[in-house]
């Protein structure tokens, strides 16, 4: 057994957890949130991804043990019904989801896409390839693609609009 | 929100819940005191269970129970049962093996469970599974489909002699063979339809909880139907009357017909909670989902075509083998029967169809319903032998198809069909121009001159959906009604909550189903709650499957709302002193027609339910109840178009256009429609690309993670050009035909026409692996340089 | 995953020594081979020591014409690297096609060379840049360091630390992947050193590991195009074969990134 802290979604949490703990059961099973979920078995399927000190990693291939002082965000941590963050809204819009299921996944792994590229400058093509590890079953990701097009852009303006 | 009606491309109401992590799915629930299942399970592909020594994982820390098949046996827990009754051509009954829960004498695939630990926690359950000592005598294990009919092949179920499930035929074989015998030309192929594993992203899962004072047992899980689930748990599986069980399927991750069915995993959950009196959590994890969710497809046929002086086709002659794995799963006897062989027609007239079906038992994980189920067999079959027939005849695949297409409606095909409506001109024309079919030879040009073999092809398609009509159905073996049930309940100020036995996993039912509410009465979706999935509070329902939601169980709501609508209108007249057949509903208001007297549809319920003054004898409040039966089935249609690029120097295919033109009658939510499209299209490609359950010879399943099974990505596939056009389906109230699962239906044989076009080889087949298509091009480059 | 003790190391000789107090210990880098395995229970460490904390095996720096890059530095880093790109082009872009952006985020260069998976991407640039392993007792030329599928030299408590690369006039690196896994079925880079003598190794491809294509070497030295690599091939008997790609088909994929990797150098 290890005591893990961690900055989760913004507020300081610690539990003593077996060392085996994966983040993504820490997350989901001792903090109780279920919006990260867990869809395979080998780091391919993506619906895990979480932001560890900034970057979209898979929460699946990592013990909680790892994240001991690290700020960790979830998909609850970047927006909520009332105060959607923008790529959260380009899903909507764009009908971007159907089950729902690798949606966390897709939402946090676009955000992290959009930061390291910086808003507005992702193309179809260089979306597509940023998705390598995140799989989706129902939208064939035509609607994935244009959300987050649409968010990446749509950010692109905010940020102009506010200089 | 707003007044979003049908045709509205309406925004999605249970969105925000799912893109703020709040969905609700069953590895999320919990239950006080909860512990955790984890299942022993073979490694050999078909053994005997001499032994199972759980003493050790009996010591472990947090383990309450190991369970085996011979306890489950033993309190008169019932088989798992196919429902829908085959009979052979020689009139025989289908032969049913039997399938235990947990099986405590000969397992017959890799991955079948024999044994179930109990702990505090998944890790504890896990770490003691691995401790359960199994001793198995391996037995000699059959993969093939067509080595398992082999004489002296290793016998699976001693009640089907030579594995053979049956042998089952379709249409008239004398008027078939009669055709043939005055063709002009014959085109004949062998075509495989590769086994795919359906892959929803969610795992499936269960949670059950017994309360031993009502003796009444609570099973959340991951159900496409949890009112049949109910049944067939009640009914067959002896775990507990219907009104002693509740099964909720919440938010569900996806099925694709691999939640249709009820698993040994979600009974034993069930019957382990009340052996170790305590709620029981399992969480499948994906190498199990590979192992034990039923697969799809796997059919080997062979097809002959046969053609007129004119081209005009005379006759379909198919034989195919279906492998259905090493269970009768729940409607497996139905897909490579009356859901494939009755398609065969396609857009076709043809006058004299015979197809032989031959199912047959193999040492491997079951095979049953995956999105589409039988129709993109038959599609496949009958797409790939238009295309090539074409080809070898010279003429255009797309003329050729037109000139055999079928105009005049209805029309009965050989194959049981009666198509109601239709216009698949129209949608090859659509297809067809968006494609620029007529502009190809000119990229193909500029492709060969950056090196590339540029390829198009074309898939017409039909299906029946809207599954079914219940006396139809029944007169040809299946188990169950396949009606849908509604209720619309108007609440005292006004708001609506309609119940409904299809079940949303990905669909929209919650906006779409929401859409017909307030296109019937003016009201804001807002003011619409759809109610699903829990058999406490829905009254009965058949499921979502066979793209059935909207034809058959929006049907039901509408019949529902008609009787709401006659009762509303009733009060209205009555509180306003005016006929009944002067009200009319606009804008959320029950008006007279031609004076200024209203009410608002709010004011109405509330009268119904304060009843202090409604019409002599009505009873008061506001809800009604319907059942839908389908008279028929619905035929959606349609054309897709398919142009690749395949790199020489790899095999590789990329699939740089894809066209769809659909023909799905009504269309409520446009923008929901599209999501299904695109995600079907994206199945089919991954079947024609990517995709396949590959056994080695031992029954090892190869292909049992993300690693090695091949699921379509988001760089794997283009973004698509669809279109629609409406021709109405005469027979149900809103004209719908169903959209689900066209995409997966249409799309694989337009992807291997096109590749078959780039690389000069007609003998292709699913998956065009890169390696096959670089080996059958370069053979084919070779053999005409000699 | 079956119950393992982590710790975690804050300085290379504090890993060995945790290692050497181990039963049956892994080293711990990313973790994005590792923990997937140990979830799957084909791996069972006892203990786990993770080392991507330790401040000496961090970073990138610049080595005369070359780059040295500390053991714990992630895929990312080595990929977005102003330095690596300006002097190994082609290792930066290889590092970028690994895995997919959240494990490029984990993984480290040192983890996945320690491992050797024969279908990862590193043992190629190392081979074909003539990379020199540092480790905590010594340092090992590339070619030395990689001994078989999965097999380094490495002893048990042994711990790289960081990786020498020397400059080089030209590099690039080509790789088809397998499409499920998106692991290297054939990945082969080029490099030209700076006194104009070519390497090629090949990753993904050999039944034991990486593998040197000398005949490709001799045939670019003289002439550095792609048709100079396009008649030469593998011998397949030395080749995986799997249900992704036959041995001959690898041999001719070998061929064709040989080509793309010239072509891109």
């Amino acid at each position: 057994m290890s005591k893990v802290s961690m900055v989760l979604n913004g507020k300081t949490v610690s539990a003593d957890v077996e060392d085996r703990t994966l983040l993504v059961s820490f997350i989901r099973d001792v903090r109780g949130l279920t919006g990260t979920h867990v869809g395979c078995d080998t780091s391919q399927c993506g619906a895990c991804v979480v932001h560890v000190d900034g970057k979209a990693v898979k929460s699946c291939s990592m013990l909680a043990v790892q994240a001991d002082g690290a700020e960790v965000v979830t998909l609850e941590g970047i927006g909520t019904a009332d105060s959607l963050h923008p790529v959260q809204a380009a899903f909507r819009e764009h009908h971007g989801l159907q089950c729902g299921f690798c949606t966390p996944g897709m939402i946090m792994t676009a955000v992290d896409m959009i930061n390291r590229y910086g808003a507005g400058n992702l193309d179809e093509t260089t979306i597509r390839h940023e998705l390598e590890g995140n799989i989706c079953r129902c939208t064939g990701y035509h609607n994935i693609v244009k959300a987050i097009k649409a968010a990446s852009d749509q950010m692109a303006g905010m940020a102009q609009a506010a200089e | 929100m707003a007044v979003e009606g049908i045709g509205a491309r309406a925004l999605r109401k249970e969105d925000k819940r799912f893109i703020t992590g709040k969905g609700r799915y069953t590895d999320d629930m919990t239950m006080p005191g909860m512990g955790h299942a984890a299942f022993v399970r073979s490694p050999h592909a078909h053994a005997k269970v001499k032994g199972i020594d759980a003493s050790a994982a009996l010591e472990m820390p947090g383990v309450d129970a190991v369970l085996t098949g011979d306890q489950l046996v033993g309190d008169g827990i019932g088989n798992l049962i196919c429902g829908w009754m085959i009979h052979s051509k020689d009139g025989s009954p289908m032969k049913m093996g039997g399938w235990r829960a947990l099986e405590p004498e000969i397992v017959r695939h890799v991955g079948q469970a024999v044994a179930v630990v109990v702990a505090d926690t998944q890790a504890q359950a896990r770490d003691a599974a691995d401790a359960v000592i199994v001793d198995y005598e391996e037995l000699p294990a059959v993969i093939d489909p067509l080595a398992a009919l082999e004489s002296g092949a290793p016998q699976i179920h001693p009640e089907a002699e030579g594995n053979l499930i049956y042998d089952w035929e379709i249409g008239d074989e004398a008027a078939t063979n009669a055709a043939f015998e005055k063709a002009a030309h014959v085109t004949r192929m062998e075509i495989h339809n590769n086994r795919l594993v359906p892959n929803a992203m969610e795992p499936r899962a269960a949670l059950a909880g017994y309360d031993a004072a009502e003796e009444h047992y609570t099973l959340y899980t991951t159900s496409q139907n949890p009112h049949v689930a109910r049944l067939v748990l009640s009914a067959f599986y002896n775990v507990a009357p219907e009104n002693k069980l509740r099964v909720i399927a919440p938010d569900v991750g996806g099925g694709f017909g691999s939640k249709i069915y009820i698993y040994p995993e979600e009974m034993v959950c069930l019957w382990a909670s009340k052996r170790v009196g305590r709620p029981v959590k399992w969480v499948s994890d994906r190498t199990e989902a590979f192992l034990t969710d039923a697969h799809g497809r796997d059919h080997r046929s062979e097809a002959e075509l046969a053609l007129d002086a004119d081209n005009k086709i005379l006759g379909l002659r198919v034989k195919t083998i279906a492998n259905l794995g090493a269970y009768m799963s729940l409607f497996s006897s139905s897909v490579p029967t009356y859901l494939y062989a009755t398609l065969l027609s396609g857009q076709y007239d043809i006058p004299a169809i015979h197809a032989n079906v031959k199912t047959v038992y193999t040492n491997t994980t079951p095979v049953d319903a995956y999105r589409g189920a039988g129709r993109p067999e038959a599609t496949y079959l009958l797409e790939r032998i238009m295309e090539t027939a074409a080809r070898e005849v010279g003429l255009s695949p797309a003329e050729f198809r037109r000139k055999n297409f079928i105009r005049t409606f209805p029309h009965q095909t050989p194959v049981i069909m009666c198509y109601d409506a239709g216009d698949y001109d129209a949608t090859l024309d659509a297809a067809l121009k968006a494609a620029d079919y007529d502009g190809f030879a000119a990229r193909k040009a500029e492709a060969a001159s950056r090196g590339k073999l540029r390829g198009i092809g074309l898939s017409c398609y039909i299906e029946a959906c809207g599954i079914a009509p219940s006396a139809a159905v029944g007169s040809l073996g299946a188990g169950v009604g396949l009606w849908e049930s509604a209720e619309v309940r108007v609440n005292p100020v006004g708001s609506i909550e309609v119940l409904t036995g299809s079940h949303s996993h990905g669909q929209g039912h919650e906006t779409t189903f929401a859409q017909l509410i307030s296109e019937r009465f003016g009201l804001d979706t807002s003011a619409v709650s759809i109610v699903h999935g829990d058999t406490d509070k829905v009254q009965f329902g058949m499921g979502t499957y066979g793209s059935r939601s909207g034809a058959v169980g929006m049907s039901a709501i509408v019949k529902a709302l008609d009787k709401v609508e006659a009762k509303a209108k009733k009060i209205a007249a009555h509180l306003m002193e005016a006929s009944e057949g002067d009200i009319q509903i606009e804008g959320g208001e029950l008006k007279v027609a031609g004076t200024d007297k209203k009410l608002t549809f709010t004011e109405v319920a509330l009268a119904a339910y304060t009843a202090h003054n409604l019409p002599e004898g009505m009873e008061p409040g506001l809800k009604e109840g319907a059942f839908y039966d389908p008279t028929n089935f619905t035929f959606p249609a349609g054309t897709y178009v398919c142009e690749v690029e395949v790199d020489p120097d790899t095999g590789k295919t990329e699939v740089v256009n894809f066209v769809a033109a659909d023909d799905f009658g009504n269309i409520i939510n446009p923008m929901i429609v599209e999501g299904q499209v695109h995600g079907g299209i994206t199945q089919g490609i991954g079947q024609a690309l990517l995709e396949n359950a590959s056994y080695d010879e031992n029954g090892q399943l190869l292909t049992a993670s993300y690693m090695d099974y091949c699921m379509p990505r988001a760089d794997d596939v283009p973004s698509y050009s669809l279109s629609t056009h409406v021709t109405a389906c005469p027979g149900n109230p809103l004209g719908m035909k169903g959209c689900g699962e066209a995409g997966a239906i249409g799309s694989p044989p337009a992807v291997i026409n096109a590749i078959t076009d780039a690389i000069g080889d007609n003998s292709l087949s699913m998956p065009a692996s890169p390696e096959k298509v670089w080996a059958l091009y370069h053979a084919g480059v070779k053999q005409a340089a000699e | 995953m079956y119950e393992t003790t982590y710790h975690k190391a804050g300085s290379v000789a504090e890993a060995a020594s945790l290692m050497a107090n181990a039963d049956d210990g892994k080293f711990l880098g990313g973790g994005q081979t590792l923990l997937p395995t140990m979830k799957q229970r084909l791996a069972a460490p006892s203990d786990l020591v993770d080392v991507t904390k330790i401040a000496d095996m961090k970073g990138i720096s610049a080595n005369g014409d070359g780059v040295t890059i500390g053991a714990a530095t992630t895929h990312y880093e080595v990929s977005t690297s102003d330095l690596v790109k300006q002097k190994l082009p082609g290792l930066a872009s290889l590092a970028g096609g690994i895995g997919d952006p959240a494990v490029r985020h984990m993984g480290t260069m040192g983890g996945s060379i320690s491992n050797n998976d024969p279908a990862a991407d590193y043992p190629a640039a190392l081979v074909a840049l003539g990379a020199t392993v540092v480790t905590s007792k010594r340092e090992l030329v590339a070619e030395d360091f990689f001994t078989g599928m999965f097999e380094t030299a490495l002893e048990e408590d042994e711990i790289v630390v960081a990786i020498k690369f020397p400059g080089a006039a030209a590099s690039a690196y080509a790789k088809y992947p397998n499409p499920a896994s998106r692991y290297a079925m054939a990945g082969v880079f080029v490099a030209k050193a700076s006194d104009g003598s070519v390497k090629v190794a090949v990753t993904g491809a050999g039944q034991n590991g990486v593998f040197r294509m000398s005949a490709m070497e001799t045939a670019l030295s003289g002439n550095f195009s792609p048709d100079a690599v396009a008649g030469i091939a593998p011998d397949a008997n030395d080749l995986l074969s799997d249900i992704h790609g036959s041995a001959a088909y690898r041999a001719n994929l070998v061929t064709v990134m040989a080509k793309r990797a010239v072509q891109k150098a």
